[in-house]
């Protein structure tokens, strides 16, 4: 029934990318967000566009497991794509009854729908090729100088990766909840929104509850083997840099330059 | 009034790469008044297999038949199925979310449509039937105790009077006294009222003592479906799958192979006490 959500979809598979360091792909992820929005031109583009080809391949996830990521954001898609469209002002190539559409609006549309849906690719082949867990590993060693500022860097990781954890087994007892009320003659699809928002009780109150209950018991069984936050805590395995690291940063490197030097030059 | 099912086969995450092929062809014929225990080791299919029988899980292939009637027709009724064929789940204690008992009880029969009148006096019988006291109805559900909330919970199925009553692992989590009250509680109401019961457990001996047929379950598929006499008999090959025969069947077979004469098909301990004494009072005369 929930199965479907897509949050965090590792996809198990043997490829550079998935052995990559954890860091590298955050710092490669963000990178790649900054690039879309220095370059302008379409040779720009044409060069994210051709990065982002070569990461996939290399990836080895079928593609059609980035598109459905696309799917969430549609609908902001399409807001965008026609506001843009319609309510840039600029040299009218027609209009239709009030609207017109304009050289410059189809350019703006145009330029956000292909920056939208690289951003959304590029941050999957993120998620697809990391474990949310080594993901919150890699923000919490980037993260580290932050100490200084007395930020709780490592408890805020930790409380990342609980919550991680714990949406596929709260989806489970959703799942479950729901099953067990349809049972007992629950309707969780008809009726108006009032209806089916009343509806939702039965499902929400067990699970609340259950909720609490697992952190409690997690809290507990925490408590019990003398958890006691960041300080002095050491990792079983700890993130090291390897060669093909080295030469990733290398590649990412050229990679923003030449977006850079396409947005001064070209 | 019974349940066929026809070839039935469940996969789930069909098209992925992580399907699971939870049901194997299961055909089976569940007749009105049967007290049946559904066993099987962790993962063997038996929580699939009765979701299938209430229309919570649609069979990847196959049908499924309610009084001849195929429960995944275009305009069948699936509400007024799940009413005739009620499910306890696993630890039903954590579906209750009313402020009281009472009122959690009341939560089935009133998405049935029933009129309030009916709908408390069902409320009241299914409590009563449970065995639990008139001072407990109108507390929260969350004070009680684990084995009282169960009975809640089991109250609140069987407030919708279903003409069967599947229970999912009824005694999980509770201690032996909690699990044999459960349990006499269920036998009791099955001598009453003489629907079917379908008992989910993975303990031979729990069911032993209740159940006139035993379906054993393996991988998703029916391994025996017979007499509990019968079934036990098989006690080697029940092991090898992860099942145990009732202790009193091991007791007999041990004294059997030791050159006791004595019938190894006893299921409980009376009979088997019985057995023994017979033996050695022929034994002496």
């Amino acid at each position: 029934m929930l199965r479907d959500i897509t949050l965090g979809q590792y996809y198990q598979t043997e490829s550079v990318i998935h052995k990559l360091d954890p860091r590298v792909k955050l710092i490669a992820t963000v990178c790649f967000i900054i690039s879309l929005f220095v370059v302008k031109s379409w040779i720009g583009y044409a060069v994210a566009a051709v990065f982002l080809a070569v990461v996939i391949r290399l990836s080895k996830v079928p593609f059609k497991f980035m598109v459905k990521g696309m799917k969430a954001i549609v609908f902001i898609m399409l807001i965008t794509v026609v506001f843009n469209l319609f309510l840039t002002p600029g040299e009218v190539l027609f209009s239709v009854w009030k609207l017109r559409i304009t050289r410059e609006g189809l350019q703006q549309a145009v330029t956000m729908a292909v920056r939208l849906s690289f951003l959304i690719v590029g941050s999957s082949v993120m998620t697809l090729t990391t474990t949310p867990n080594s993901l919150t590993d890699a923000m919490e060693k980037l993260m580290k100088p932050l100490k200084v500022f007395k930020v709780p860097v490592h408890e805020v990781a930790m409380m990342m990766s609980i919550a991680l954890r714990f949406i596929p087994i709260l989806l489970e007892e959703t799942d479950k909840i729901m099953k067990a009320q349809i049972a007992r003659g629950a309707d969780f699809e008809s009726g108006n929104l009032i209806r089916k928002a009343k509806a939702m009780v039965p499902l929400l109150v067990p699970l609340f509850i259950s909720a609490f209950r697992r952190a409690n018991d997690l809290a507990m069984a925490m408590e019990a083997r003398c958890y006691r936050g960041g300080e002095h805590r050491t990792k079983m395995k700890p993130l090291r840099y390897a060669g093909r690291d080295r030469i990733a940063y290398v590649v990412l490197t050229a990679y923003f330059a030449a977006c850079i030097g396409i947005r001064i030059w070209l | 009034m019974s349940i066929i099912l026809d070839h039935v086969n469940y996969v789930y995450g069909a098209d992925t790469a992580m399907a699971v092929h939870a049901l194997r062809d299961i055909n089976l014929v569940i007749p009105d008044g049967q007290f049946i225990g559904l066993i099987g080791h962790t993962g063997s299919g038996k929580s699939t297999l009765v979701q299938h029988l209430n229309g919570l899980l649609r069979p990847t292939d196959g049908s499924i038949y309610f009084n001849g009637e195929d429960i995944h027709a275009q305009d069948y009724d699936k509400k007024k199925l799940r009413s005739k064929v009620g499910l306890v789940f696993q630890y039903p204690e954590h579906q209750l979310f009313e402020v009281d008992v009472f009122s959690d009880v009341c939560f089935g029969p009133r998405n049935l449509g029933l009129s309030r009148q009916e709908t408390e006096l069902r409320a009241y019988a299914a409590l009563k039937q449970v065995g639990l006291e008139d001072d407990y109805f109108y507390q929260s559900p969350f004070d009680l105790s684990g084995g009282q909330k169960r009975r809640v919970a089991i109250a609140g199925v069987l407030a919708m009077k279903p003409d069967i009553l599947i229970l999912d692992e009824p005694t999980a989590g509770l201690d032996p006294k909690g699990r044999d009250e459960i349990l006499d509680q269920i036998a009791k109401l099955k001598a009453e009222t003489g629907i079917t019961v379908i008992l989910v457990s993975h303990s031979m001996e729990d069911v032993a003592k209740y159940v006139e047929r035993i379906i054993v379950m393996n991988q998703g598929a029916v391994m025996y479906d017979d007499t509990p006499r019968e079934v036990f008999q098989h006690y080697k090959e029940l092991e090898a799958v992860g099942l145990a025969a009732p202790q009193v069947t091991y007791i007999m077979q041990a004294l059997h192979e030791s050159g006791i004469p004595v019938r190894t098909d006893a299921t409980t301990i009376t009979e088997a006490s019985q057995e023994i004494l017979r033996v050695m009072s022929d034994h002496r005369t």
